[in-house]
């Protein structure tokens, strides 16, 4: 269900993706393709927390978790695209980053930002991904049947 | 009468300068960085941010280092530091069907889908101390393999089928926030189990335990106990849709009780649920544990006085900062209380000693 979504909002996606970036990631794929624009804040970055909701019985009545502590920020491009960010933890340069990038995946950068900047950490988060659920993997018990007596 | 109110500025100031020593130790000895408590000592971390109530792995290695390692004062500092922090939202309720499984077991069935994992754990160590590890050991890399792709779906489904197991049917009340309205007795279920995620953890065990020792007994069965990451999704209001904000680690208990049925429920097996921030399976077994005897009520079963079955003995003792706080207020100036002490038991004594010597006199 949520695929499907995030197929249909392709900002929804590329903003997931950078908001789940590992730190400096995002800044160095950027840094290393192009010069930064000229932006202005609409909101400069800060520092908050949301409240993590979960289903009682993994299906049920939502109940609140606890808390995550978050950075969100909004800025301008100077030929008027407006970036957002929403990004856990407490990283503000991170935020700024992510920001300016979901503002020029708006402008005619789009498709050379998403092959240097999207393409590489989507592929790196999912090596890291598949790494470690292979690791997983590796402790499946596979069970065997003893001879049983009676046979 | 009165007593001195001031005073003592210069000890309280040297007193800080001590621990700052005494928590820096010998310094022949290197210092702990942050990020070595967040990736070497990862579950004192883990407990932190669950207790603390707040996902940040790096302020909960903080906390553990200025708290010199005393847990239930770094989980006051991450509680502290919490309530500075403006919300900007709650989270979509977390889908841990979808959770990316580091760990996932069953105690209920041998063989289901997506298999029995065992993960990092430390079941089926010979808790043996390991000295090569107070050598310098080098990290060896764990063995893979190769992975099946897709969500791992959770145990109760197949109970499920057949209904032999409660529903826990969706629904999208909003729940209510013990961090912005006071705990109050009765707590709908809700209420109860945020506040069991982020209690004591020794304290919750406890009660667990007692649960299986026969004080309000449920016959708990681990039917699922799954460790991994699952993304968190928050809705955007300037956007108008949701987005994924980060991920996090939780781990889930789901026991499956036995049931004979009651009033108003037919003989079916029953549910307890724990869900715990970071890789935390003691506390999310107990908590699961817990959540089932406190539901006495909804399914029609006796109380039968037991302590886990008493939801204001639980939910009022479960928080170690309130209990924390109370109870090492006491250690603090007490003096005009107690001198008014002093002044009633010397003026018992003294009518007492009157009275005997009047009864000496008869």
């Amino acid at each position: 269900m949520k695929d499907t979504e995030s197929e249909n909002n392709p900002r929804k996606a590329w903003m997931g993706l950078l908001a789940k970036a590992p730190e400096g990631r995002v800044a160095a794929l950027l840094d290393a393709e192009i010069s930064r624009p000229a932006f202005s804040w609409l909101r400069a970055p800060e520092i908050g927390s949301t409240m993590v909701r979960a289903r009682a019985g993994a299906t049920g009545a939502p109940f609140n978790l606890g808390e995550m502590t978050i950075t969100r920020c909004a800025l301008t491009l100077d030929t008027g695209e407006v970036g957002h960010s929403y990004i856990q933890g407490r990283r503000k340069a991170d935020a700024e980053v992510s920001a300016l990038v979901d503002a020029l995946m708006q402008t005619a950068m789009a498709s050379r930002l998403r092959e240097t900047v999207l393409e590489p950490l989507e592929a790196g988060m999912a090596t890291a991904k598949a790494a470690r659920a292979a690791k997983a993997a590796a402790t499946k018990v596979d069970f065997f049947t003893m001879v049983r007596g009676e046979d | 009468m009165y007593v001195a109110v001031k005073g003592g500025e210069r000890a309280i100031e040297n007193a800080h300068a001590w621990i700052a020593e005494e928590r820096r130790g010998d310094t022949d000895i290197a210092e702990l960085s942050i990020a070595q408590i967040r990736e070497q000592l990862s579950l004192a971390v883990n407990r932190v941010m669950a207790e603390g109530s707040l996902y940040d792995p790096d302020l909960a290695a903080l906390a553990i280092k200025q708290a010199r390692g005393d847990l239930i004062e770094a989980i006051f500092l991450i509680r502290a530091y919490r309530t500075t922090l403006p919300r900007f939202g709650a989270s979509e309720p977390v889908d841990t069907g979808a959770m990316a499984c580091d760990r996932r077991i069953s105690a209920t069935f041998k063989d289901l889908p997506g298999g029995q994992v065992l993960g990092p754990t430390f079941d089926y160590t010979h808790r043996l101390l390991d000295f090569k590890l107070a050598a310098d050991g080098e990290a060896l890399e764990a063995p893979s393999r190769e992975a099946a792709p897709g969500d791992v779906p959770h145990v109760t489904d197949f109970l499920n089928r057949e209904g032999l197991i409660e529903e826990a049917p969706h629904d999208d009340t909003p729940p209510p926030d013990l961090t912005r309205e006071p705990l109050e007795i009765p707590a709908e279920r809700a209420l109860r189990l945020q506040a069991l995620t982020r209690a004591d953890e020794g304290f919750t065990l406890g009660l667990a335990y007692s649960t299986q020792r026969g004080y309000g007994r449920n016959h708990a069965f681990v039917g699922e106990l799954r460790i991994g990451s699952v993304p968190v999704e928050m809705d955007i209001p300037e956007l108008g849709f949701s987005v994924e904000i980060g991920e996090v680690t939780l781990t889930e208990c789901e026991t499956v009780n036995q049931f004979k049925g009651s009033k108003i429920e037919p003989p079916q097996f029953t549910r307890g649920y724990g869900l715990v921030f970071g890789q935390t399976e003691r506390k999310a077994i107990s908590m699961a544990l817990v959540d089932r005897a406190l539901r006495w009520e909804e399914l029609g079963e006796d109380n039968v006085g037991a302590p886990a079955q008493d939801a204001e003995f639980v939910l009022y003792h479960a928080d170690n900062i309130q209990a924390t706080g109370f109870l090492e207020h006491i250690k603090l100036p007490h003096y005009v209380d107690f001198q008014s002490e002093l002044e009633l038991v010397r003026k018992l004594r003294r009518k007492a000693g009157a009275q005997q010597v009047q009864e000496a006199a008869e």
